[in-house]
């Protein structure tokens, strides 16, 4: 587990410095990630200049939504995203070369081409979180120390869930190459959904992103507890904590999916 | 050399329609991706298709549009995609690939006009990207959700025109940004700011006409607005008589003279050549 780690920081350390070779290319596809990423808020603030609330939601409570899966999402994207390529890898064969090193293929996949880039997507969500909470000043007055842990693991969490997904994603690869942009669907199209208040969607969508895709655990729940709301589906309050648990299980289930894809491995022929 | 020399040139009648089926072939080989990106823009379509119900619960006649008009105007976004390239993707990184390579210099021998090939090429994706990733999200759209879509089937003709319209557009602009590749060596920084430009002024984003003041008046008048905006407005019947002309003749215009820079471009471009022997 040590060996395996440490190959990761090694392998995503060298793609650090290769990408910090070029600065001028580095400052420019950092800072077209913290725009790209960014675009979504632009949006929101502009149905704001129409409106006060959407779904009930005031703006600093909607930038606190975004803020926090956007941190979250950020951290699985820099960490794991690259898995979301297995794809490529296993359409030309070069699964082959992972198997036989003695490091896992999840890991050397995730820190294949790390992407330090993917720091404006952290950037652009740590500064939408911080104004969030500067908005929310009332709000905020009345928190307890145990809020604040809450926020914290909202983001940790939220990551884990994300880094599920993720590995879900990779391992449909497996089957079916091409369909790298099926998790596009659920992790960035999850990552929309999530910019906005629940209140918004129709009930049958809540329940599936709750139940069945337990996105909601990323923030709407946890969130619902800090801005002093109602849960989706009426949750009782002590469901802000069960985050950490719902993504240990989701990375889980992952675990074991991706574990059945890597076995159903076939190469190539010729 | 003599073969080439010898070897009589199709004419242009039939090359560019057997390149523009080519690449829908080429398209249309990649199943599992195209159904991938249905499923993505459904998934899109339907968070989005609730938040702008839910501001226009707040705010009915946002942007001249009526609820109903605004979901479907998601729906047609989605449905617009591929074809018109909102996202990335198309052709640019290819040319740039063969400009890095100097492959390019092949292309320029070829009997056949650069920028024309290319977008004979663009057509060809667009069509086949309008049928396989466009018509399922705009039915899955059309059975959650009530849309205003017209039933005179002369609006859907003029729809269908103006997506053509945008097609060229967005071609243009694309074509634009990958010849640079001829002065930078890495010029996918340039892309990715053409990529933020066309979701933030096509109306991908929002619909330009939520846009407010003097932002709004800018983005409804430069040519990414002719790649999604023009279209929908047409389809959702908010754009009628003169309106569905002057929203062609914008198209037109900004094509044309993008398509022109393209040229003047092309030809400063292929005087820096220099093909090196061995």
């Amino acid at each position: 587990m040590v060996d395996a780690l440490r190959a990761y920081t090694l392998t995503a350390g060298m793609w650090i410095r290769a990408s910090l070779t070029y600065r001028a290319s580095f400052a420019m596809a950092l800072l077209g990630s913290f725009i790209g990423s960014g675009l979504d808020f632009v949006a929101i603030m502009i149905m704001y200049s129409h409106i006060d609330a959407l779904g009930g939601y005031a703006v600093a409570e909607v930038a606190l939504l975004y803020g926090a899966t956007s941190l979250s999402l950020g951290i699985t994207e820099l960490l794991v995203g690259n898995v979301s390529r297995v794809g490529a890898n296993v359409r030309n064969g070069t699964v082959d070369t992972l198997l036989v090193r003695p490091v896992p293929v999840f890991l050397q996949l995730a820190a294949d081409r790390f992407a330090l880039r993917r720091l404006g997507r952290i950037t652009q969500g740590a500064l939408v979180m911080g104004w969030a909470l500067v908005a929310l000043g009332p709000v905020r007055a009345g928190w307890s120390p145990l809020d604040w842990l809450l926020l914290v693991v909202m983001v940790l969490a939220g990551a884990g869930i994300y880094g599920a997904l993720y590995a879900l994603g990779g391992a449909f690869q497996f089957w079916a190459q091409d369909a790298a942009e099926v998790q596009n669907a659920f992790t960035y199209g999850g990552n929309t959904l999530l910019q906005y208040p629940p209140t918004v969607f129709a009930g049958e969508l809540v329940r599936g992103v709750t139940l069945v895709i337990p996105l909601a655990f990323v923030n709407w729940v946890p969130a619902a507890t800090l801005l002093g709301r109602d849960a989706p589906l009426d949750l009782p309050g002590f469901a802000a904590w069960l985050s950490p648990l719902v993504a240990a299980a989701a990375c889980c289930v992952a675990a074991l999916v991706w574990r059945a894809a890597v076995n159903s491995y076939r190469s190539t022929g010729s | 050399m003599t073969a080439a020399a010898h070897a009589r040139p199709r004419p242009a009648a039939t090359v560019y329609p057997a390149v523009a089926a080519g690449a829908f072939r080429r398209y249309a080989t990649y199943r599992v991706a195209t159904a991938a990106g249905v499923l993505t823009n459904t998934v899109f379509g339907f968070v989005l298709a609730y938040v702008y119900l839910a501001l226009w619960d707040q705010r009915p006649q946002l942007g001249g549009y009526g609820p109903e008009q605004a979901v479907t105007f998601v729906w047609v976004g989605q449905a617009m995609i591929g074809a018109v390239a909102l996202l990335g993707g198309g052709f640019q990184e290819e040319l740039q690939e063969r400009i890095r390579s100097g492959d390019i210099a092949i292309d320029l021998h070829r009997p056949v006009d650069l920028q024309l090939w290319w977008l004979a090429h663009d057509c060809g994706r667009a069509a086949f990207q309008l049928l396989g990733r466009g018509v399922g999200p705009m039915a899955g759209g059309a059975l959650a959700f009530d849309l205003h879509l017209p039933t005179d089937p002369l609006v859907w003709l003029l729809f269908l025109l103006s997506v053509w319209g945008a097609v060229v557009v967005s071609f243009a602009i694309r074509y634009l940004l990958g010849l640079a590749s001829f002065w930078l060596l890495d010029s996918s920084g340039l892309l990715m700011l053409g990529t933020f430009l066309g979701v933030f002024a096509s109306g991908m984003l929002l619909p330009l006409t939520v846009f407010p003041g003097l932002l709004g008046d800018v983005v409804r008048a430069l040519p990414w607005a002719a790649m999604l905006q023009v279209p929908a407005d047409i389809l959702l019947e908010r754009r009628t008589g003169t309106g569905v002309l002057t929203g062609l003749l914008f198209q037109a215009c900004w094509a044309v003279a993008l398509l022109a820079a393209g040229r003047a471009l092309q030809l400063l471009a292929t005087r820096r050549v220099v093909v090196q022997g061995g």
